[in-house]
């Protein structure tokens, strides 16, 4: 029979990552990360927000960029779910709409490693997600 | 929405929306009662008794100016279709409880999809909230909450791709194991 995974086998990976982890961890000022949030309401679930969020959790931690990956409510813009608002350290944030995993593919390529555009680009003017989440 | 587990992060997403530090989620397989049921609990800054009956009406955004969204509607419907209900009890103050029964063998129940993904999205992504997942079937339960996570972390950060591919296998496992025995 097969080993079916429990807690403890928590304590077994925490090991294994410990070194790697540990070095990262100090340097984790989150404004020196490149921020990405997922607007994760029922407009952006529907259309694919989640496995968007998925795949960049596991592709900043295989190309080694450090980064914070979080979910966030509506951010208003419905009819372009998946949405994402992406942060690059000492720069404006820009919202992303229509993203699936082939686009958040060339966000991480393009503009979070080069700072080139790439298509998909909401014009907003800025105001934190936070705020729009207020005002609804 | 494609399945349960999806509808359930959309309603979490509701509960983290409303502040929740403590979020509760129960499913349980009743196929005696023919029921599939499940159940948020949240902490949260809860709905005024005069929203209660309209958060749920999908022709209360039209009436009215105020935005009331998908989530909520979209749920109850999917429920109802298949012979079972939702009920929201709520206090201002002090959070609100969503219970949401399918009908079991119903063709028009979704399946559950990746729940395990789901939870180690939410646990792993905010950790500042304390998850509790519950899941029992006629075979046995499941439970994991934040906080065991944390405390054999040790230290060592929740929010991590590692972190989130492991409670995702883990719970996946831990479910077949009580469904299909
Ligand atoms: N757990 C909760 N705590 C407090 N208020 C809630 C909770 N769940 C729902 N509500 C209230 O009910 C409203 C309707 O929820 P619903 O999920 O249907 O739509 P929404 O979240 O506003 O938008 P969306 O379509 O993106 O889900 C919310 O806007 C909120 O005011
Ligand atoms: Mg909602």
């Amino acid at each position: 029979m097969s080993h079916v995974k429990s807690l403890a086998d928590l304590r077994k990976l925490k090991e294994d990552l410990q070194g790697k982890m540990s070095l990262r961890e100090k340097s984790n000022h989150p404004e020196s990360m490149v921020q990405v949030k997922v607007a994760m309401a029922t407009c952006g679930i529907a259309s694919g927000a989640k496995q968007v969020m998925e795949f960049f959790i596991n592709e900043f931690d295989k190309r080694n960029i450090q980064a914070v990956v979080t979910q966030t409510g509506c951010m208003g813009y419905c009819y372009a779910e998946p949405t994402i608002e992406v942060t690059v350290p000492g720069q404006e944030p820009i919202v992303f709409g229509y993203v699936d995993t082939k686009k958040a593919d060339e966000i991480i390529e393009k503009y979070i490693k080069n700072g080139e555009l790439v298509e998909g680009i909401i014009p907003v003017k800025y105001q934190s997600i936070e705020i729009n989440k207020e005002n609804k | 929405m494609k399945d349960l587990s999806l509808h359930i992060l959309d309603i979490v997403q509701n509960s983290i929306s409303a502040g929740a530090l403590e979020i509760k989620v129960s499913i349980l397989e009743d196929q005696d009662r023919d029921q599939y049921s499940m159940e948020i609990i949240d902490n949260g800054r809860g709905i005024k008794a005069e929203d209660l009956d309209r958060v749920t009406d999908p022709f209360f955004t039209s009436r009215t100016t105020r935005k009331v969204g998908m989530g909520l509607p979209l749920l109850k419907q999917n429920a109802e279709r298949t012979g079972g209900s939702l009920s929201i009890s709520s206090t201002p103050g002090k959070g609100t409880s969503i219970n949401v029964v399918f009908g079991w063998s119903n063709i028009d129940r979704p399946s559950m999809g990746d729940i395990g993904s789901t939870m180690a999205l939410l646990i792993s992504s905010n950790p500042a909230i304390r998850f509790i997942y519950n899941h029992t079937t006629a075979s046995g339960s499941f439970k994991l909450d934040t906080n065991e996570v944390i405390e054999m972390l040790d230290g060592l950060s929740i929010t991590s791709a590692p972190v989130y591919n492991f409670l995702k296998e883990m719970i996946n496992e831990n479910l077949r194991e009580i469904q299909f025995s």
